[in-house]
């Protein structure tokens, strides 16, 4: 390992912005904030590639730094250092990058908003607690950099704070997401416990150590388990999904940067980090794979019947999630953290273009009221094409070639089963199904909004100078970052022809290669090279999928257009489920919430703080003014009563007198 | 037996007295049981041999004290005691409280099976030897007395006066507030002729 | 027939707890403070008879010393004591101790 010593400086430029911003943006000019919240993010950027492009080497890789020194308890130890190999790059540059583009993309759209200093501040400190997460060299830098991206998400989702459903939906955030770090810490304690430190290089080299858990409910097993209970709920698997669709409350830039390219990625990062703990624990790894599959089909069917745009993109950002923690569960961490990447260009190209529409329309975020827009919009309108082409899993285009290498390792690897390629592929064609309906529904057809509309829609935020009326196209400081990652989504694809990217990962995903290397005997290696004809089949397959969806929705939504609410009525309730999201929020307010707040209203609010604390301090009080009224007539002036307490005291003091010479 | 006689005699009308001025209502009875409680004890004190003391008992006591408490009945025109509520803690605590401890006192008294006995006049406390003492060992004491009456005699002077009736150096008389007040004059005191 | 020229001592000790107990109880019932002034005096005769019964019994004569010394002391408090008895009838006019009730806080 090689010391670089400019890793501390990338987490800590975008931390400089967000002091700066948070404490002298209130008074500071729109321009003077902007600088500020885009020089630090873009240094950091800057700097990223600049170690990607001259002072990475693969053969000096890892790099690290210790920036300082942190707990020292007994033989436990944890600093504050940081840790460069291939996987943090890949996380690296996509986090900078998109997060770069976000932000200037932010500059446009939030321009007209109050709070704007604030706005850009907080993104500034996501940056910065995302950037620690990533570069962290122990479990335990890299769990505060998860609190904080947990934090930064409940700042924003609830940014406008004052609408209701605002702030109710970044508390469901937070909490939802803290039921998925208990299961974190936990694995962190068993980690402290049985390995004495939580620094990578010493857990993974006692985890090497160890053997594979192929039977029961080992160590290793627990700690992935709980992991992974970690993972699902900060990246909204099952059954912790719940607060990703109510998070579209928050600036469309913040469900683009947060809740599609980089935060939810954390979990399948901190799964990928942790491979060799997965690797060592079949079972823990079926359970990623199965929660991964299911959560990717679950979520697509939801997806089917929403109406508002950015709950469409909600639910494929948790289903498209579920496909990278089915690449991890079956062991092709390297193809989960390739569709992680293409995700990230093509899903916060969607959101942004999907906000460039709202910004556009006034406000509206109901498809329904949308329609005919290509004519007003033709960037946003080429630049979302392109996005959903990249998710249909269309060739050329990125997402094709992440999708089709976790479809195939979904069969072929020794974890796999056809079971997850099955549902992959179906999954697949749901995608590209609801994805065209929504580009159709959006961009094609006659415009069904509103268009003077006084009182307005929703609350749209940078539409302050000029009236609505006529759609229209964004500012192009909004749309430059829509192109770039259209650009980016067409070509982010191809470093993964050739397994050109697997071997770039390789070198961190090694053991697991080697693992492989150990199962599969000489005969295994003759199937699989037979394989690779089976593997251009199924490439075909995951095409066809695509095109599938792409012809169903043309017919369902462009010739004819009445037959979706025919289908809707003949399907009744099973259709009414669908829309209500198979009423998952409705049963967990039930079985969880309700009877949480209902118990702590009565018993800890009424029954402790009432009832003990309150008593107490009031009872004391009380009680001190009793005794004093009581004693009060001891002083009332009465000349014989006070006789009378001398005469009473004064044979008390004989008494005792004579019982002391008696003795 | 004769002595004990005496004494008996004595005793019986210290305690009668005593009793009598419990009972009495007016004060001036009081006054006048408490003048013959005070010649009793004077008695006491002969049994002992203590006729120092007694000659001063009747004389200051009996003859200045008392003397001084019936004149101020008579200023103040104290009338019978009115039936007013009284303090209850005085009654519950109080009166137990000193039965207990007399009680008690008796107890530790009388449990002595020998007592020792005091003879008649064993002691004769003549004036020659009281005063030998008086003006030697406790000379400071007698001094000390001396000034304490001196102040007692100028704070009853000036607390008893009538208002206006001493008058500063300067002609305004003392109690100028209480002039002013036009308080309750008193009835009595010879303002009516 | 002897003649019984010693008296217990707690005979004398006896009649000066009796006047003294006269006294304090005469402090606590009655109600006229010139009454209750005189059931101090009655208090301070009460502890002059022990005195002196004391000092006849042991023989020392600083007994009848101290008596005297209690006597000017009783002399001197009777006079300030009546003068502020006056002082008190003058701006109550009352004599009833439960009216002269402002010794407190």
């Amino acid at each position: 390992m090689t010391p670089n010593p400019y890793l501390w400086l990338i987490p800590v430029l975008p931390l400089a912005g967000a002091a700066i911003n948070g404490f002298l943006g209130r008074r500071s000019s729109k321009n003077a904030i902007s600088t500020i919240a885009l020089a630090f993010p873009g240094a950091a950027f800057l700097l990223a590639l600049w170690i990607a492009l001259f002072k990475f080497h693969s053969a000096q890789a890892p790099y690290y730094f210790d920036l300082a020194h942190w707990i020292r308890a007994g033989n436990f130890q944890a600093d504050f250092s940081f840790y460069l190999d291939q996987l943090s790059l890949v996380m690296l540059l996509v986090v900078t990058g998109v997060g770069f583009l976000i932000h200037i993309y932010s500059v446009g759209y939030m321009a007209d908003d109050d709070g704007y200093y604030r706005f850009m501040s907080y993104l500034n400190l996501f940056m910065f607690f995302m950037l620690t997460l990533v570069l962290a060299k122990n479990y335990l830098l890299m769990f505060i950099g998860w609190e904080g991206v947990g934090l930064a998400s409940y700042l924003l989702i609830g940014f406008w704070f004052i609408k209701d459903s605002a702030a109710s939906a970044g508390k469901k955030a937070f909490i939802v997401n803290r039921i998925g770090d208990f299961g974190f810490l936990i694995a962190l304690f068993l980690m402290i416990k049985h390995f004495g430190s939580l620094d990578f290089t010493k857990v993974f080299e006692q985890v090497g150590a160890h053997p594979t858990e192929t039977a029961g409910f080992g160590l290793l097993t627990s700690i992935g388990l709980l992991l992974m209970v970690g993972a699902a709920g900060k990246s909204a698997q099952i059954p912790l999904y719940v607060w990703l669709p109510d998070a579209m409350e928050g600036p469309t830039p913040v469900s683009a940067l947060i809740h599609a390219a980089t935060m939810v990625t954390a979990g399948v990062y901190m799964v990928a980090r942790s491979h060799m703990i997965f690797e060592r624990a079949p079972g823990a790894m079926t359970v990623v794979a199965i929660v991964g599959t299911l959560t990717a089909f679950f979520a697509a069917t939801i997806g089917i019947a929403q109406t508002d745009i950015k709950k469409v993109f909600a639910y494929s950002t948790v289903s498209q999630l579920g496909y990278m923690f089915m690449a991890c569960g079956v062991g092709a961490f390297s193809a989960g953290i390739f569709h992680l990447m293409t995700h990230a260009f093509f899903k916060g190209l969607l959101f942004l273009a999907a906000g460039s529409v709202i910004h556009g329309i006034g406000g509206e975020q109901d498809m329904r009221k949308m329609g005919g827009l290509r004519v007003y919009m033709p960037w946003t309108f080429a630049t979302m094409g392109i996005a959903t082409l990249a998710i249909a899993g269309i060739p050329p285009f990125a997402g094709f070639f992440s999708k089709d290498e976790i479809l195939w390792a979904a069969y072929s690897s020794p974890h796999g089963s056809w079971i997850f390629w099955l549902l992959g592929v179906i999954t697949a064609f749901i995608t590209s199904f609801y994805m065209f309906r929504l580009l159709f529904m959006t961009f094609f057809g006659d415009y069904r909004g509103a268009t003077a509309a006084p009182g307005g829609a929703h609350h749209s935020p940078a539409h302050g100078g000029h009236g609505h009326g006529e759609p229209h196209e964004s500012p192009w400081v909004m749309l430059g970052p829509l192109v770039i990652l259209a650009v980016l989504s067409f070509v982010g694809g191809w470093v993964g022809v050739g397994h050109r990217f697997d071997h770039f990962l390789a070198p961190v995903f090694q053991h697991h290669a080697q693992l492989v290397a150990v199962l599969s005997t000489p005969a295994e290696e003759a199937r699989i090279a037979s394989m690779e004809r089976l593997e251009l089949a199924f490439m075909g397959i995951s095409v066809a999928a695509g095109v599938l969806g792409f012809l169903l929705a043309w017919l369902l939504y462009i010739r004819l257009p009445q037959l979706p609410d025919r289908i809707a009525k003949n399907l009744g309730s099973l259709y009414d489920a669908v829309v209500n999201k198979y009423y998952i929020d409705e049963l967990y307010a039930i079985l969880f919430v309700k009877p949480l707040v209902d118990g702590s209203s009565a018993i800890l609010w009424k029954g402790v703080d009432q009832g003990v604390i309150d008593a107490t301090v009031n009872n004391s009080a009380d009680s001190a003014r009793e005794i004093s009224d009581s004693l009060r007539h001891m002083q009332s002036g009465n000349l014989r009563s006070y006789a009378g307490w001398i005469a009473a005291g004064g044979a008390v003091v004989i008494a005792y007198m004579i019982w002391m010479g008696v003795r | 037996m004769l002595h004990l006689a005496l004494f008996a005699f004595f005793g019986l009308i210290c305690v009668a007295g005593a009793v009598n001025l419990l009972v009495q209502r007016h004060p001036i009875n009081g006054a006048l049981s408490l003048v013959v409680v005070m010649a009793s004890l004077a008695g006491e004190y002969l049994l002992l041999g203590a006729e120092f003391v007694a000659a001063i008992q009747v004389i200051v006591y009996a003859g200045a004290v008392m003397v001084l408490f019936i004149f101020t009945i008579m200023l103040l025109n104290a009338g019978e005691e009115e039936r007013t509520k009284g303090s209850r803690v005085a009654i519950l605590l109080g009166v137990p409280g000193v039965a207990i401890g007399s009680l008690l006192v008796a107890w530790t008294f009388l449990r002595n099976a020998n007592p020792e006995s005091v003879s008649i006049g064993a002691l004769l406390g003549d004036p020659q030897t009281i005063a030998r003492l008086l003006f030697r060992d406790f000379l400071l004491p007698f001094e000390v007395t001396s000034v304490l009456i001196l102040i007692a005699i100028m704070g009853a002077v000036v607390l008893a006066s009538r208002p206006g009736a001493i008058v500063r150096p300067h002609g305004e008389p003392v109690e100028a507030k209480q002039q002013e007040k036009e308080g309750p004059q008193l009835v009595a005191a010879g303002r009516e002729h | 027939m002897t003649s019984v020229t010693t008296i217990p001592l707690p005979f004398y000790l006896i009649l000066s707890g009796i006047l003294f107990v006269c006294g304090v109880l005469g402090f606590l019932i009655k109600r006229n403070i010139i009454t209750i002034f005189m059931s101090i005096e009655l208090m301070l005769n009460g502890v002059n008879l022990s005195f002196v019964a004391f000092a006849a019994h042991w023989h020392k004569l600083s007994g009848q010393v101290f008596v005297f010394f209690v006597m000017v002391v009783a002399a001197a408090e009777a006079a300030v004591g009546l003068a502020i008895i006056i002082a008190v009838y003058r701006t109550r006019e009352t004599l009833n101790v439960d009216q002269v009730n402002l010794l407190k806080l």
